[in-house]
C-alpha cells in the first residue's frame, strides 16, 4: 500500500534565515498513529503547517494521498482536518455554526447529521447553541476537533492536542483517537506528553533542530534501544565490587547496599543466570531484586542529548 | 470551483453584519441622516442650486457614495484582518479553496452589505430631500461597481495591515479627505482651475460624477471616463490581489 503521506527532501527557510526544517525524509502509512516527539523549536509545527498548506516549504515536496500539496492543493486539503496547537475561535460564532462552517469551507454540502454525531462523540452537544466565549479552554479544544472533523478527513492532524488540558478530557481524546483509528483514520500527532506518544502511537518519529533523528515502530524502538537493568537488594553493604565479577557492567550504589548490572533485554544471552551464580559464589546475598526497562521518556532524552 | 466554500465565507460574514446591526446600518444611517437634516434641508434651502439641482438633491449622491467607500473598505478590511488578528485564518489557509473563491466570499459579502447600507440611505435621503433617478440601471450599476472596487480595496487593506491603527490609517487618512475632496458637496467647476486639474487625480471624482449623472444627467466628467476610471481602479485592486496570494504577502510563511 502506497503511504498516506510522503514528504520528499522538505526544507523551510524563515525569512529570518531561521532553518526550520532541512531535507526531511518521512512515510506516514494509511490508518496508522504517528507521533512526533521534538523539544519545543524542534520543527514538529512547521512540518505540519506545510503539509496543511498554512506555510510555503523553500524546497522538497509533500504528496497527500498522491496528491502534491502544493500543485493539487485542493484534492490534499479535502482529506486533511488539521486541530492547530493555538485555541483559537470566533468568539461570537456557536459550537453548531461554526462546526458547520468549517464543513462547507471544506467543500462538503450540509449534513445535520454527521455534525450532531461529531458534537455527541466529542460531548459537544449540550453546548451547541452556545457561543464560543462561553466555553471553557477544554471545551474550546473538543470545538477545534469537532471543526476538523466536521469534512470527515481521512487524514487527521493533532498538533499538541492535549496541551494544558485536564486528565478526564486526555482520556477522552485518547479514546477518540482510537476509535477514528478504527475507522480507517491515519492520525499524527504530536506531542511533549512522552508517554502519550508511547500509550497511543504504532509508530514514532523523533525530529530535533529540523532534522528527523528516527522514525521506528514503537515496540521495536523500545525493545532496541531500551536498555534494561537489574538491581539487586544487599543483604550486606559492600566496599567494593569483588575482583570476579569485575568482568561484568556492574554499578555499586554509593551507600554499597544496590548491586546494579545493565544488560541489552533482546540478546540471546543476557548473562544474568551466569551472575547470580557468580555472587552466590562470592557469598554475596541480596533480600531483593527487580528489573526495569528504560521508558521512551529516556529513550527520548538520551537521543536529544546524543545530537545536541 | 468550491461553492459550499464561498457560500460558508459569505455566510458567516453576512451574519456578523446582522449581529453586529447597530454598529453596520443603523450608525451609518443616522450619520448621513444628519447631513441630509443640516446641508439638505436646513442649509440647502438657502443655497442656491448648482446644475439645475436643488442643493439638497445636488448631494444625495455624494453622500450615498461617501458611506458606500467607507463602509466597502471598513467591511472588507476588517473580514479578512480579524481572522489573521485572532488566528482562526489558519482554517481559511488549510481548506481547499482557491484564492478567488476566498475572495468571492469575503469581498461578496463586504459588497453586498455596503449595497443594501446604500440603498437604505437612498430611501432614507428621500425622507428629507425630493430627487428622482434618471437612470436607475446605471445608478444601480455605479453601485455595485463601487461597492465591489473599494470592498476589494477593503481587503487588501486587511491583509496589509498588521495592527488595529493600520487598519484605520487608510480611511482615515486617505479615504475621508479624497471622498470630502471629490466633490460630495459641490461641482468640481467651482474650483478655482488649477485646483480643477488637481482634483482629476482624485479617483473619488470619476466615482461619484457618475453616480451623480445616472440621478440627474449632469456629471462633471464625462459617464465614459468615469466608468473608465472605476474600471482602470477595479483591475488594480484584483492585480494586487492575485498577487497577495501567489506570493502569500503577509497570509503565509
Amino acid at each position: 500500500m502506497p503511504p498516506i503521506i510522503s514528504v520528499k527532501q522538505l526544507s523551510k527557510t524563515y525569512a529570518s534565515g531561521f532553518h526550520a526544517l532541512k531535507q526531511i525524509d518521512l512515510d506516514i502509512r494509511q490508518g496508522e498513529i504517528f507521533a512526533l516527539l521534538g523539544p519545543n523549536g524542534a520543527g514538529k509545527t512547521t512540518l505540519i503547517s506545510i503539509i496543511c498548506g498554512i506555510v510555503n516549504p523553500s524546497e522538497g515536496t509533500v504528496l497527500a494521498d498522491g496528491h502534491d500539496v502544493v500543485r493539487d492543493y485542493r484534492s490534499a486539503r479535502a482529506k486533511i482536518g488539521l486541530v492547530p496547537q493555538e485555541l483559537t475561535t470566533d468568539a461570537f460564532e456557536t459550537v453548531w455554526n461554526t462546526v458547520s462552517f468549517s464543513r462547507g469551507l471544506f467543500g462538503r454540502s450540509a449534513n445535520p447529521a454527521h455534525i450532531e454525531k461529531v458534537l455527541r462523540d466529542l460531548s459537544l452537544w449540550s453546548k451547541k447553541d452556545s457561543r464560543l466565549m462561553t466555553l471553557s479552554g477544554g471545551m474550546k479544544r473538543r470545538v477545534m476537533i469537532a471543526k476538523a472533523l466536521s469534512h470527515e478527513p481521512q487524514i487527521l492532524f493533532l498538533d499538541e492536542p492535549t496541551a494544558g488540558v485536564d486528565v478526564e478530557l486526555r482520556r477522552d481524546m485518547w479514546a477518540m483517537v482510537r476509535a477514528l483509528r478504527a475507522t480507517g483514520v491515519t492520525i499524527i500527532l504530536t506531542t511533549h506528553y512522552i508517554d502519550e506518544a508511547e500509550e497511543m502511537a504504532d509508530r514514532i518519529g523523533v525530529i530535533n533542530k529540523g532534522e528527523l533523528i528516527l522514525v521506528e515502530d514503537k515496540a521495536e524502538l523500545m525493545n532496541k534501544l531500551g536498555r534494561k537493568q537489574l538491581t539487586l537488594q544487599l543483604q550486606n553493604r559492600l566496599e567494593d565490587i569483588p575482583q570476579a565479577l569485575s568482568g561484568y557492567p556492574l554499578e555499586l550504589s554509593a551507600d554499597g547496599q544496590q548491586l546494579v548490572y545493565t544488560f541489552d533485554a533482546q540478546s540471546e544471552h543476557t548473562g544474568i543466570d551466569v551472575l547470580l551464580r557468580q555472587l552466590g559464589e562470592a557469598g554475596i546475598d541480596f533480600k531483593d531484586l527487580r528489573t526495569s526497562q528504560s521508558s521512551l521518556e529516556d529513550i527520548f532524552v538520551n537521543l536529544v542529548r546524543e545530537r545536541a | 470551483m468550491n461553492i459550499h466554500a464561498i457560500r460558508a465565507i459569505y455566510g458567516f460574514e453576512m451574519a456578523r453584519t446582522w449581529r453586529t446591526l447597530l454598529q453596520s446600518i443603523v450608525s451609518p444611517v443616522i450619520s448621513t441622516s444628519l447631513y441630509f437634516v443640516v446641508f439638505g434641508s436646513a442649509i440647502g434651502s438657502h443655497m442656491n442650486g448648482i446644475d439645475g439641482v436643488s442643493y439638497g438633491a445636488f448631494i444625495v449622491p455624494g453622500l450615498i457614495m461617501l458611506s458606500l467607500l467607507t463602509q466597502s473598505i471598513s467591511n472588507a478590511s476588517f473580514g479578512i484582518y480579524f481572522p489573521k488578528f485572532v488566528g482562526t485564518i489558519y482554517e481559511i489557509l488549510s481548506a481547499p479553496v482557491s484564492p478567488l473563491e476566498i475572495v468571492a466570499g469575503y469581498v461578496g459579502a463586504a459588497a453586498s452589505k455596503s449595497i443594501i447600507l446604500g440603498l437604505i440611505i437612498l430611501v432614507t435621503a428621500r425622507l428629507f430631500v425630493p430627487f428622482q433617478i434618471e437612470h436607475p440601471l446605471w445608478m444601480l450599476a455605479f453601485l455595485l461597481l463601487t461597492a465591489l472596487t473599494f470592498s476589494l480595496f477593503g481587503f487588501i487593506i486587511g491583509i496589509w495591515a498588521d495592527n488595529f491603527e493600520k487598519l484605520q490609517l487608510v480611511p482615515l487618512l486617505i479615504v475621508t479627505p479624497l471622498t470630502f475632496l471629490g466633490g460630495s458637496f459641490y461641482s468640481i467647476h467651482m474650483l478655482p482651475p488649477f485646483w480643477q486639474k488637481i482634483t482629476l487625480f482624485n479617483p473619488v471624482v470619476y466615482l461619484i460624477s457618475g453616480f451623480r449623472w445616472s440621478f440627474y444627467g449632469v456629471s462633471d466628467v464625462s459617464l465614459g471616463v468615469s466608468v473608465g476610471m472605476t474600471l482602470v481602479f477595479l483591475a488594480a485592486c484584483l492585480a494586487l490581489v492575485w498577487w497577495i496570494f501567489r506570493s502569500g504577502y503577509r497570509l503565509k510563511a
